[in-house]
Parts: structure tokens; sequence; C-alpha cells
């Protein structure tokens, strides 16, 4: 199968080192080998606690932050070609970063608040000079109708402020989605709207991923709307990947403590369901994990389901 | 049967602004009994948080209650003066408020915060009755002695939380009211403080009003629940059995929407729409407009919100009954 992008033990460390000559260099390793790919029209969920390096992952691969070493390729399809992102030249950066778009969490912070609506939209468009000034206009009143903004020319002069949270939010995809991408990374791009609106959001992302054959990298600490959202998800734990799996195998048949842990700090709507109490010692984890300083092995349990192998039978309390 | 500790009844405040007056708590009855736990779940601005203030009567200064009354253990709440309300407040009632971050003094030590709340209703109290007081308390949430020397910034937002909850229990109240205690927090973190609040109910034989935007959370937590919508309460009852049998358009809505992480992968249903502006209040149903399958009385608006007992102790609004 084609992927849209391959991560191959990508690492980014923050230099934490305190004051300007000191020797001792601290580094802080957000996100340490992590290896995944995402095959054309699926969507990959990365899930984790906060602070697990979900987002920095995420900043690193649409190259808003330099990453410390490893290998991205993405397709790129104005040349047909898996290409890496290391031996790019400015025009192949372009055709990037046109065809990666990125959707973050708070719609009230990541929508100019002096510009309108049609400019917010517009603006991709200027900056690739794409279309002539009219075929511009009318890509903007098309991508509002699609993603349910009408009538458009409601909309078109209007500024954020005016807007509720679910509506900004529809303007932040009609954003990403005006480029036509192959790629979209969506940080959490739920979890500040209201829980009403927060499915007719998903529900739009999932039939626009049908329409137009975009591939999603889903980040979310909610496993259950990773699970609504995504074909496989992939659980993060202090910067690696410990398990990956097809959704509903991870849920059904996690093997990982980590990823029974967190499916177990899901509440469930029903009463009647006891959760399993599962309590894993933080620490111990903690520890195995950053020990590991070379990529976790991962291991192949059956039906493209892989676990960190590592030594895990002291981590339940 | 254990007895009310808690009797609203016919509660209406509304806020005074200028573009008119916002009808935020409309006809709110429930009680809360000894030991019980009572959830209230709605979206954001169905006026869940202000039912809340005026528990406390912590309303703002625009704030009326025109009409009701909130009973505390026999205590009439509204219209009680300030010096017989702050004897109230804390030893009788006291609320987790949302946020842990916003809800500390950042210049002020956690254990000293806790200790001018004890100090204000037991004066008599010396300095090393509170400490011994304070570090109880912290044992029960499962915090460290240490914090109390602390000051907020040098906690996670797990650990204020879970000071937040020990300051609401520092002068042993009878009811807590926890305003969406885990909505800033991580799910392991939220999944830890849940067990708490529920460790701490259970021990302390305390009543709950557990006020939530995630119907799971409610789901989980509480014997008995109310949803509102636009003010009003729309459907109450037993949380086995409003979960299990629906009866407002709104509640199954609300219940379809909700992702879970185990059964079933199903459809989830969107709730299209936006809830109404309560400006100068409403007439008829409320729900009508977003109600996918709305009545014909209803949505004519022949039918006035008004519950009615569909079951046993469980009510829901006649308007949407049989709607949807």
């Amino acid at each position: 199968m084609d992927n849209v992008i391959e991560v191959n033990n990508l690492i980014k460390n923050f230099d934490v080192s305190k004051g300007f000559f000191s020797r001792n260099k601290s580094l802080v390793k957000a996100v340490d080998g992590i290896s995944f790919s995402i095959p054309k029209g699926e969507s990959l969920g990365l899930v984790g606690q906060s602070g697990c390096g979900k987002t920095t992952t995420a900043r690193a691969l649409c190259l808003l932050d330099p990453k410390t070493s490893g290998d991205v390729k993405f397709y790129n399809p104005e040349a047909d070609e898996m290409q890496n992102l290391d031996d790019l030249n400015e025009e192949q950066v372009k055709q990037f970063r046109r065809n990666t778009q990125m959707i973050f969490q708070d719609p009230y912070e990541s929508l100019n608040p002096r510009w309108t609506i049609k400019d917010i939209i517009l603006e991709p468009l200027n900056i690739h000079n794409i279309g002539s000034l009219e075929n511009r206009t009318e890509a903007v009143v098309e991508i509002l109708k699609t993603v349910g903004l009408t009538p458009p020319e409601n909309y078109l002069p209007r500024y954020p402020h005016e807007l509720s949270g679910g509506q900004r939010q529809r303007v932040s995809i009609a954003r990403s989605l005006i480029m036509n991408p192959k790629f979209v990374i969506c940080d959490e791009p739920t979890s500040m709207l209201d829980v009403s609106i927060r499915i007719s959001i998903m529900d739009l992302m999932l039939d626009l991923a049908k329409d137009l054959q975009v591939s999603y990298l889903y980040i979310t600490h909610d496993l259950a709307v990773a699970r609504y959202m995504c074909n496989r998800i992939a659980v993060m734990f202090n910067g690696k990947i410990v398990e990956i799996a097809k959704t509903e195998d991870l849920l059904s048949n996690p093997i990982h403590p980590y990823t029974k842990r967190l499916i177990s700090s899901i509440p469930v709507p029903d009463p009647k369901y006891t959760r399993e109490k599962y309590e894993i010692n933080f620490d111990e984890l903690d520890e195995i994990i950053s020990n590991n300083t070379e990529n976790l092995p991962m291991v192949d349990v059956g039906n493209e389901h892989f676990v960190a192998t590592h030594d895990v039978k002291d981590l339940l309390i | 049967m254990a007895k009310d500790i808690l009797v609203v009844d016919n509660l209406n405040m509304h806020y005074e602004t200028l573009e008119g007056n916002v009808m935020a708590v409309n006809n709110v009855t429930f009680s809360v009994k000894e030991g019980e736990s009572f959830g209230l779940v709605g979206e954001s601005g169905c006026g869940k948080s202000s039912v809340a203030s005026t528990l406390l009567q912590l309303q703002s200064d625009n704030a009326v209650i025109s009409s009701g009354s909130i009973k505390l253990d026999n205590q009439e709440l509204v219209g009680m003066s300030e010096s017989d309300l702050r004897k109230v407040r804390w030893n009788d009632i006291s609320i987790v408020f949302q946020g842990a971050m916003n809800a500390w003094n950042p210049v002020i030590k956690i254990g000293e915060q806790i200790r001018e709340a004890i100090r204000e209703h037991h004066p008599s109290n010396t300095k090393k009755e509170n400490t011994q007081k304070i570090s109880e308390l912290f044992k029960i949430v499962g915090l460290d002695d240490s914090i109390m020397d602390r000051y907020p910034h040098e906690l996670s937002g797990g650990m204020k939380q879970r000071a937040v909850i020990a300051l609401a229990l520092s002068c042993d109240p009878k009811i807590v009211i926890a305003d969406e205690p885990t909505t800033a927090l991580d799910v392991v973190i939220q999944d830890q403080i849940l067990k708490e609040i529920k460790k701490v109910q259970e021990l302390l034989g305390l009543s709950l009003i557990y006020i939530s935007h995630d119907i799971a959370v409610i789901a989980e937590m509480t014997d008995n629940m109310a949803v509102m919508y636009a003010g009003s309460i729309v459907e109450k009852g037993p949380t086995a059995s409003i979960f299990s049998n629906p009866r407002h358009a709104y509640t199954r809505l609300l219940l379809e929407s909700t992702p879970s992480v185990v059964g079933e992968k199903k459809k989830l249903r969107a709730l299209d729409g936006e809830p109404p502006s309560l400006i100068n209040g409403l007439e008829g149903c409320a729900f009508s407009p977003r109600c996918p399958d709305p009545s014909e009385d209803c949505s004519k608006g022949n039918l006035n919100m008004e519950l009615i007992e569909v079951e046993d102790g469980h009510w829901a609004d006649q308007c949407c009954v049989n709607c949807g």
C-alpha cells in the first residue's frame, strides 16, 4: 500500500541547559525515536497523556520546529513520489507545505482576530499563488459550503469573534482543506468544543476524509474520540510509541501495561458498567522507557499489532 | 430512608444585563439526600454553574433570585443575611471549583490557605490542631504533608486539585458541590481524582453534587442525576434509569453523541444547532428548534416546559417525551 507519510526513528530533543556558558548539557528527549507510517486515505490516532510528545511530533512533522534527527518521507503528489524532508529544495518545501496542513486545538487562538473569514481562508491561496483572483474567491465560497457554513455570503465578511467555537473550528478546517492537502495533522481539534458540537465536527472531518481522500494524523488524549476517528492508534508514553495497532484490535486486546492503564481510565457512559481497575507503577515504567535509549524494539504479535518489548513484569501494582 | 439534606424548590434566577434579563435558572427543583451523589449535566451555558453558585449564595452582583427556595438542612438560604451565610458556607456546604489552577492564591502557601478557612470558622482552634486536621485531610486525598509548605505553582494540576478537595473538606461540610473538578486535567489524572472523590464520599458519608458536561463521568459518579437545558431541568431521576430509558429527546441525543471505548462501535448522532439565547426568557419548549423530530404540539408551542413523572422517581419534561 502507498503511504502518505513514513516516519523512521524521529527524534526531537530540547536543550534545557541552564546558563549560556554551562558545560553540562541537559536535554529533554521530547520525542525519542518513533516510527510509523500512514497509508493513503487512512487515519492514525496518536494517543497519550499530556507531555508525552504528541504535539512535538506534530510540529516536527510539518516543519514548524526542526527535528533533531530521523527520517521523514512524504508523498508528493505533484512529483508522484516519496520524498525525504531533508533533501527538499525550496520549491519542494512549498509543495510539501501545500500538501500537509494542520488543524490546531484552540479555534479561539488559531484565527487572526483582525482578519475576516474570507481573508483567513484566502491566505494560503495567496501565499502559494494558486488560481486567478476571482477563482480564489470562488474557491473560498466553495470550501465554506463544504464545511457546512452556509450560506457562505453570510460568513465571508465576518470576523472570528462573531462566530461560535464550532463555527470557528469549521473555518480552521476550511483553511487547511482549501489547499487540497493529502495529509492533515489535527492537534486535538475537538477538545475545546462543547459535547454537542464535537460530534458534528468529527463527522464533518470523517466525511471530508472519505470525499477528498485525506489522511489524518489525529492527536488526542481521549481514546474514545480516537476510536471514532481513526483506523489505527499509536499509544505514546514519554516520547516513545509503546503500542500501535488497528483501533478495534488495540481496544479489545491491549498488550502493553500503559495501554491497558490508559483504556481503563476512560469513563464509560453506562452506569451498569464497572471499569476494570488497572494501576501501574508510572515511575517504574518511566525508568524502563528512558533506559531504552535506542529505538524501542517493537514486536509484531500478529494482525499488524506492534508492542514495545521490554521487561514489564513488575509494573502492575 | 435517608433524609433530604438539600431541597431546591422552584428556583428562578436571572442576570440583569444591558440587553435584558438572562433567564439562567428556570423553575429548578431537585433534592439531595444524605450520602447521595447527585449529578447535574448539560452543555456550556445551560445554567449548571449558575445553579451551583446560587446554592452557596455566591452568585454575581447582577444576579437576582426572583422566586424559589433553597433549604439546606431545613435552613432557608435565599435571603439569608451575609453574616449567617458565612457560617453556613464551608461548615455545611462547600464547593470544589472548576480549574484547580485558578482556585489558589499564588503567593500564599497551600497549608496557610486551608488553615485560613478553618480559622475563620473555628477561631478557638490552635494552629497545631489545624495543622493536624490538614494532615488528616491530605492523607484522605493522597497528598504528602510536605505539600502544606509549598506554593501553588510548585504543584502539578492533579496535586492542586487534590488540595482543593482537601480545602473543601476542611470544615467537615455535610454536602460538597464539585463543579467540573476534572475538566482541565489529563485522562489518567482525571481517573485518579474521580476515584479519590468517590473514596472520600464513602469514607465521610458526604452528599455530593457533581456538575459536569461529560455524561460518562456522571454515569460513573452519581446515584441520581438531572439533565439541564437552557436553564431548565428537562429530565431527572435515578442515573441507571435515565441511561437505560432516556425519555427526553435532548437526553437521548446527549447519550447518542458520546463516544465510548467499550461495546460495539456505533454511529454517533450529532446535535445540530445552538442553544437558544436566554435573554428575556423563552416561550414554549426550549428544545424544539433543535429537536430532530418535534411532536406537533411541541413545535406549535402549545406545551409549556413542565416535568411529569414518567416512571417511579423518573421525571421528564412533557414537551419532548414523545419527540425524536
